[in-house]
């Protein structure tokens, strides 16, 4: 489709941009007189230690305990979004398929929304035998709120023509389900899942440094601990970059899936 | 005679105006049709004591002016809403009645204002819909069937892999419309298919419109508030007036078929147009002095 994307504007503005910070960064630590700055490590250093074959302080793209931490993070966000969607989708239609459903659910998810992911971490520790079942559960939590409530209001906003027209050609109400209120829903199911995604990568994050062993949040966390500061610009870095990876798979999975917005608006999820 | 047949259909094969033959199913008797909503409580009557007998295969406008209650009707007739007294029957059969409720079917298939062509799916996709659903046909004998019924609705065949929000509205409309006859309906609903539209599509529209009338002869029930689009594609002009909804006058028209825009001039159907106008003026009047004092 975009053959000669890197001959665009948009893509050289974009590491106009990265450049612009990483000399902001650099000039804040090197130049600026404060001491909080100065002990930071500058971009150079980072990037030494990110890449070097024989780190400084145990963390970099050859050795394997880096790995680790990826693999552990993300086996927890994928876990916990894939959780999320199974059970947030098929809820938050349920809830905007019928009413009185929706009276039962709404109030308690009302109640249960507004608490922050690691003020479940204490009894989310108590609940499940082991700590990696009661960081999934924090990281779940996020996620399935936001895709509960995406889907209900994707429901929701149905044009409830597109009922009546399935309705008046013959449909059972699992034709409904399938050609109506899916389709129907998926523009704003995907908006969810973006926001689930992300919601899913900063509690993960705050539930790792809080409860783990393992993990990019538990590598931050630790080398903070540990004062080797260039690791925890690394466990940063490498988390952003997980966190934009993620929601452009979900995105391209969207796209997919929602061909006729595509072809008809110009506009992917 | 099946489906198929009916369709291919020719004008030598057609007597009189050229008019595919009557088709025997899709009388609908609309008796003392009443409808109130919120009986308990505000008590709005949407429409009062409504009589209209249609004959298979007869077109029939129903106009007035807005809050007639014309769309209650119209809901009614589709199985949308239920009615609170009288009854709807279809071919003898009670489709509506106060005790029953509300049950659409593909017997009586809807076409919207605003269109309800799934934007999900493409033209092809939705026109296959009805008689897959309905498992009336396999998915190959609905797309051939589809691919058919679009080439003869003027060459829509053409945009099948297109999605409906990339076609004009009149394209769509005739889509849907489309979608609709491939059912084999017994009554088409227009629910004032044309509204959104501007005069020289809405000719276009008319002459495609009356088109798929000629070539599949259905009972056809047309709401509009566009006396003139009524009287000009209609064999039976219904005027309702408003609050509450009641039938003020039935108009037979009986300007020949094929209908053409140079019998808009003509003294017939001039004379029928100053007759509605008079009955539905002096409604659409009382109707905005009524709003007037009401917000007053």
């Amino acid at each position: 489709m975009e053959t000669r994307w890197w001959k665009s504007q948009k893509f050289w503005l974009m590491w106009v941009g990265y450049a612009i910070a990483i000399a902001a960064w650099y000039a804040s630590v090197k130049w600026l007189p404060i001491d909080a700055f100065n002990r930071l490590p500058d971009p150079w250093t980072v990037a030494k230690e990110w890449f070097s074959p024989d780190p400084d302080f145990g963390t970099s793209i050859f050795t394997p305990v880096y790995y680790d931490h990826i693999f552990y993070s993300v086996y927890r966000a994928t876990a916990s979004f894939i959780l999320a969607v199974v059970l947030g989708v098929p809820l938050g239609i349920l809830m905007a398929w019928s009413k009185t459903f929706d009276a039962y659910a709404s109030a308690l998810i009302g109640l249960l929304r507004p608490i922050p992911p690691l003020a479940w971490i204490p009894l989310a520790i108590l609940l499940f035998p082991g700590i990696e079942l009661a960081v999934i559960y924090v990281t779940f939590l996020v996620a399935f709120f936001a895709t509960v409530m995406n889907t209900y209001v994707g429901v929701k906003s149905i044009d409830p023509d597109y009922f009546r027209a399935a309705m008046s050609l013959g449909s059972s109400p699992r034709d409904v389900l399938r050609h109506v209120i899916i389709p129907g829903a998926l523009p704003n199911i995907f908006t969810g899942l973006q926001i689930a995604m992300g919601a899913a990568w900063f509690s993960l994050a705050a539930g790792e440094m809080i409860a783990a062993q393992y993990g990019l949040g538990f590598l931050i966390f630790e080398s903070y601990n540990l004062i080797q500061f260039p690791t925890i610009v690394i466990g940063m870095a490498t988390l952003g970059i997980a966190g934009y990876l993620s929601s452009a798979i979900i995105r391209v999975v969207g796209n997919r899936l929602m061909r006729w917005r595509v072809q008809s608006f110009g506009m992917g999820a | 005679m099946g489906a198929s047949d009916k369709m291919n259909m020719t004008a030598a094969d057609t007597t009189g105006h050229q008019m595919a033959p009557r088709p025997v199913d899709g009388r609908l008797s609309i008796q003392h049709v009443g409808k109130i909503y919120d009986p308990e409580g505000a008590r709005v009557v949407a429409v009062h004591s409504a009589n209209i007998e249609i004959a298979p295969g007869d077109f029939v406008a129903i106009v007035g002016p807005s809050g007639c209650g014309k769309s209650t009707l119209m809901n009614i007739i589709a199985g949308f809403d239920n009615v609170t007294e009288g009854q709807v029957l279809l071919d003898g059969q009670p489709l509506a009645t106060p005790n029953s409720p509300p049950r659409p079917g593909s017997d009586r298939v809807v076409v919207f204002q605003n269109g309800a062509l799934f934007p999900w799916k493409t033209v092809l996709e939705n026109v296959m819909y009805g008689p897959i659903v309905q498992r009336k046909m396999s998915s190959s004998e609905a797309e051939q069937r589809a691919m058919d019924l679009l080439a003869k609705c003027g060459g829509l065949d053409k945009v099948a892999n297109s999605y409906p929000p990339q076609l004009s509205s009149g394209m769509q409309r005739r889509v849907e419309i489309v979608r609709a006859l491939i059912n084999e309906p017994k009554i088409l609903l227009l629910d004032e298919p044309f509204r959104a539209m501007d005069t020289v599509s809405k000719t276009v529209m008319h002459q495609h419109l009356l088109e798929m009338y000629r070539v599949c002869h259905k009972t056809i029930v047309f709401i509009t508030h566009d006396l003139e689009e009524a009287i000009y594609l209609a064999d039976k002009v219904v005027v309702m007036t408003s609050r509450p909804g009641t039938i003020k006058s039935t108009i037979n028209v009986n300007l020949p078929r094929p209908r053409t825009p140079d019998m808009m001039m003509g003294s017939e159907y001039l004379a029928l147009k100053a007759q509605v106008i008079a009955g539905v003026h002096e409604e659409a009047k009382k109707a905005f002095e009524r709003g007037e004092r009401e917000h007053a």
